[in-house]
This record gives C-alpha cells, structure tokens and sequence, in this order.
C-alpha cells in the first residue's frame, strides 16, 4: 500500500464522522498505511475454493417466541444518560444546515 | 507457581464457608475492599463500589441466617473489567466518550453471577473499548505490571489480571476478542481461560468485534475458573449467538489422566521468534507432560501465520461498526458547540474517542468502504475459513493444541506505544482462537530470571471447555510438583 494521501486520511475520516487534527491525519497517513501494508500479505494468499466465513456457532434463524419480555428496563432511567433532554424526548441539534 | 500476594481460598470453599457461616460475606468484602486499597498505587481498578459491595453482603449474611440458599458463590467477591455494564454504576469502557455512563441494566454474567451470590466489589482498568495489549490505552490511566511496576500488565484485561494477581479478589472477569485475556493472564501469572465463542452471553458488555468477543474468567487456577464458567455459561435471549453450556457441567471436573491423551505442539508458534526463556519454560512444561504418557507431538497450521492480518482486518471493520452507535445523542458524550448534528457527531467523537480507537474505527472504515471491501474484508473472511479448515484438520490427528501465550516477556510501559503495528504483534499467538472460535486458556507456567511471569497456551475443540479445563488442572499439578 502507498502511503495513503491527506486527501484519503481525510475522506476516511468524514465517513467515520471523527475530526482529526491536521498531526492526526499526519500520523494516520504513515500508521495506516504501514498497517494496511501489513495485512496486504493475505492478497497471495489462494482462497478461491472458499467461501467467507461470517460466523463460527453454526447456528442458523435462532428463533424465540413472539412474546413480550418485560426486562425491566425504565424509560426514565434511559433518558438520564441522555445529553440533552426536553419534555422527556431527546433533543439534537438541527438536522439541515 | 509461587505467587507473591496473599491468595484466597478456592471459590468453592469460601462460598462453602459463607453457607456455613464459618466466615461471613461481609468479612470476605471487607477483606477484598482492603486488598484493593493496599494496592491503589497498581491502578487495576477504575471504581470501587464499597456501598454496593458490602449492602450485597450484609444480603447475603442475612440469607444464610434465615436459613435460606445464598448460591454457589455466595458471598464471594469478584472484580469485573469496566466493558461490563453493572445496574446503577458508572460503566466507561476505559473511554473518555463513555464517562458519566450509569448503565440502567446489567450484563448477563454480572446478573448470573450476581444470582449465586458473587459480589461485585469493583470494576477494572482495560485499554479504551479493549483496544490493546496493555492498558496503555486507556483514557484514564495504565495498570502496572504486579511483578514489575516499570511494566504492563497486559490488555486489555490488564486491570483484571493485575487484580487477581495481586490478590484483591478470587476471580475477575475481562473479555478477550484476540487475546485480551490470556495474555493478561501471561503477564501477571494468572489463569485466563477465552470459553468457546457464544458459550457466554456477550449481553450487556461494550462490543468490540461481536464475531470474536469473548467473557471469560481470569483466576488463580483452572478449577476457580471452571467453577466460575459454571454460572455464567449457556443460552441467553439477550445474546442469539449464545450456544449450549455443556451438558455435564463445568465445576465438577478432576484433573485429566495424562495418559494417552493427545496434544499438538503448534510448529509454527515455535519459529516466531519467541523469547529464550518462554521456549525454555514451554520444552520443560512439554517435556514434563510427555513424562506422564501423554502422546506429543509437532502439529502444522501452515496459514496460522497469516492470522494476526486476518484479524486486523476483521476485528477494527467490526470495531468501526460497532463504535458507530457513540453518537452522543442517547448517551455518551456531545459537544454542543456546533451549528448542526452532523457536525455534533463529528465534533464529539473526535474529543470522545483516544487514539487508538480512532485508528481502529479508521482502518475498519478503510476496508469495508467500496472499492476495498472484496481486496481486505471479504478476502480476510475468506482466511478465516482457511485458518478455520486447518484447525480442524489438526484436532483430528490431536485432542489439543500447544504453545506459548505470547512472544515476549511482559514489556516496558512506554515500549510499544509509539508503533501501534508492535502493539498489535503481541497477539500473534492468540488470535487464531478467537478467528476459529475455539476455547484457549493461559497457565501460567514459570517466571523468568527477573522474576517476570511465563504462561502456557492450551486450546482444543469448539465446545470441548470442559476438557480442556480438566487437562489445565492436570499441567498445573504437575507444575506444582515441579515447584
């Protein structure tokens, strides 16, 4: 892997949603790429008779019944942990610049 | 293994001495609450829930009074890594995103152990979101190494492992997603055992790589953690990956008859440049094993090489994924200093998360985003089959696999900090486990010549848990015959 560009770093970033400092986005350029670099040896790897492996239980359409389960869990204690509350909904900040 | 601090009775026998009101839980919280402020200076320990802790006693006490059934562990104090939520209390995963968090319920193993009488006394330091093979990575503070305050104690279980060793609590609970147990476990001469992958509710513990994540004990010995495995084991509603605990049971188990019994050594662990000393503890632990008729033998997994790559693409795209909920609008922190929420989210996970679970979020980003997804993610998914094919292919011939937990001796803080790709190598050994979804344990096994601890990786079959604790009690006999 070349060294990744500012531009890439950058790109990343906005679609991970993370603000880097203009030392991050340095630091990730050379850190990245010597990871990447590094994780690149699986492209020799031969893996064409095989299919990718999303899971290793084997378990497949685990089922429970349509019952509702009261876990106790109390909506006033959710919204404590809420940052901005208002008449007991949360608040953001304006969705449209 | 001469340990240096005051150890505890086994699990069975203090909850046994509690029902029995030889000794009451109160006295053992007191005991551990005390053990833990002696060794403040170690930063194991991120809270310490004393008021909790001891409320839950004086209940207990008062349960054995009335003549009713406090549990199997009752009264028994345990530490659990801060990754797992606990009703009521502060849960940070180490991270400054997550500070202020009271968790409003509780993970499944906190309940389960709770349920028979355990008590949680405090919760443990880790590396940021289990980031690491440290705790370095903390937003708060590094753990030390009880054997060497100059070094680390491991991660991200570090605080866990450091707890244990030091003797604040019997047993601590800590997750290991590529080696976050065991090597902990390493490093402070602990038993660490990484059950089955699904064998324990992986509800209510912060996710990190939910295909690889594992809740295991850490302990002083392979019996406390299979008693330990015993209550938090099995299917859980909250968690559809969650398998079957073994039919058997866990905590009844002896020490496994050596004889016969078929155990691989792993070639190529062998040739990754592993410390002198650990190559030398290993040969004399193989040796000793083979003493007792055990059938030994050299055992290839030609791609486990390729494994630490494989889970560096794997583990940070499932990272990515699941940091992505820290939003900072339902919790969590948020910087309200912005025009609009996008900028909200932008602005609040730059501040909120440290470095390397930005490193980790931006790697997972990298190779799951188009153009990338086929050449990193769906390729390293593909190796995982591999490695998984090769697994198989060698507990065929053998019944378990050998090798050390680690290439090198507990590390100097400061050490790896400065090339995270160093840091990420110190799990080379680990994380075939986790990718192959088998269980691995961590004896610990010998220390060095300045006194550093050594341990010993065992691994068997998907579900063979049970076994492969048996036969972790049979080594440790023998290791303390040797001793």
């Amino acid at each position: 892997m070349a060294k990744l560009s500012k531009e890439e770093v950058l790109k990343l970033a906005y679609l991970a949603r993370l603000d880097l400092t203009e030392f991050e986005v340095e630091e990730f350029r050379t850190e990245l790429s010597n990871i990447l670099t590094y994780v690149e040896q699986l492209k020799n790897v031969d893996t064409d008779q095989l299919s990718p492996t999303n899971q290793v239980t084997g378990l497949t359409n685990v089922m429970r019944d349509d019952k509702l389960i009261d876990y106790g869990y109390q909506p006033k204690k959710l919204l404590e942990n809420v940052p901005f509350v208002k008449d007991e909904q949360i608040k953001v900040k304006r969705m449209v610049g | 293994m001469k340990r240096r601090w005051g150890q505890w009775e086994p699990i069975e026998s203090l909850a046994e001495s509690v029902r029995s009101k030889r000794i009451s839980a109160t006295s053992l919280i007191e005991r551990s609450l005390k053990e833990i402020k002696t060794y403040q200076e170690y930063n194991a320990v991120i809270l310490t829930l004393e008021n909790r802790a001891l409320a839950h006693a004086k209940q207990i006490d008062k349960f054995v009074n009335e003549g009713k059934n406090p549990g199997k562990l009752a009264g028994v104090p345990f530490i659990a890594k801060d990754n797992f939520l606990l009703t009521d209390s502060e849960t940070t995963a180490a991270s400054n995103i997550l500070k202020g968090f009271i968790a409003p319920y509780q993970a499944t193993a906190i309940s389960r152990l709770e349920a028979e009488g355990a008590i949680c006394v405090a919760k443990a330091n880790l590396d940021a979101f289990a980031h690491g093979a440290s705790t370095e990575n903390s937003d708060f503070f590094v753990t030390k190494n009880p054997y060497d305050k100059t070094r680390v104690p491991g991660g991200s279980s570090g605080g866990s492992a450091a707890a244990v060793a030091l003797g604040m609590v019997p047993f601590a609970l800590g997750t290991d997603t590529g080696g976050s147990i065991r090597q902990p476990a390493a490093f402070c001469a602990a038993f660490g055992l990484k059950p089955t992958y699904g064998l324990v509710s992986r509800n209510g513990v912060v996710a990190m790589g939910s295909s690889l994540d594992c809740i295991g004990p850490i302990t002083t010995s392979a019996k406390d953690a299979a008693v330990v495995l015993d209550v938090i084991s099995g299917q859980d509603t909250l968690d559809s990956t969650t398998v079957k605990s073994d039919p058997k049971g866990y905590s009844d188990i002896s020490a496994l008859n050596l004889g016969g019994v078929k155990i691989g050594l792993v070639k190529e662990y062998l040739n990754q440049g592993v410390n002198n000393e650990i190559t030398v503890a290993l040969n004399s632990t193989v040796e000793h094993i083979r003493s007792r008729g055990a059938e030994m033998k050299e055992i290839s997994l030609p791609s486990i090489d390729l494994a630490l790559a494989c889970y560096y693409i794997i583990c940070p795209a499932e990272v990515s994924s699941n940091l992505s909920r820290y939003d900072g609008v339902r919790y969590g922190y948020f910087n309200a200093d912005v025009k609009d929420l996008d900028s909200g989210y932008i602005r609040s996970r730059g501040i909120g998360f440290g470095k390397e679970a930005k490193r980790r979020i931006m790697i997972g980003t990298f190779v799951l985003s188009s153009g990338y997804y086929d050449a990193y993610y769906k390729k390293a998914m593909t190796v995982r089959t591999k490695l998984i094919e090769e697994f198989k292919a060698a507990f065929e011939q053998v019944d378990y696999l050998i090798g050390p937990v680690t290439p090198s001796l507990p590390f100097k803080i400061g050490e790896k900090s400065a090339n995270p790709l160093d840091m990420y190598l110190a799990d080379v050994m680990t994380v075939g486990a986790n990718l192959v979804g088998i269980p691995a344990v961590s004896i610990p096994i010998a220390f060095s010549k300045d006194n550093l601890p050594i341990g010993l990786q065992v691994m068997a079959r998907q579900r063979d848990d049970r076994n492969l604790l048996a036969l972790s009690m049979a080594i440790e006999e023998l290791i303390n015959e040797r001793d």
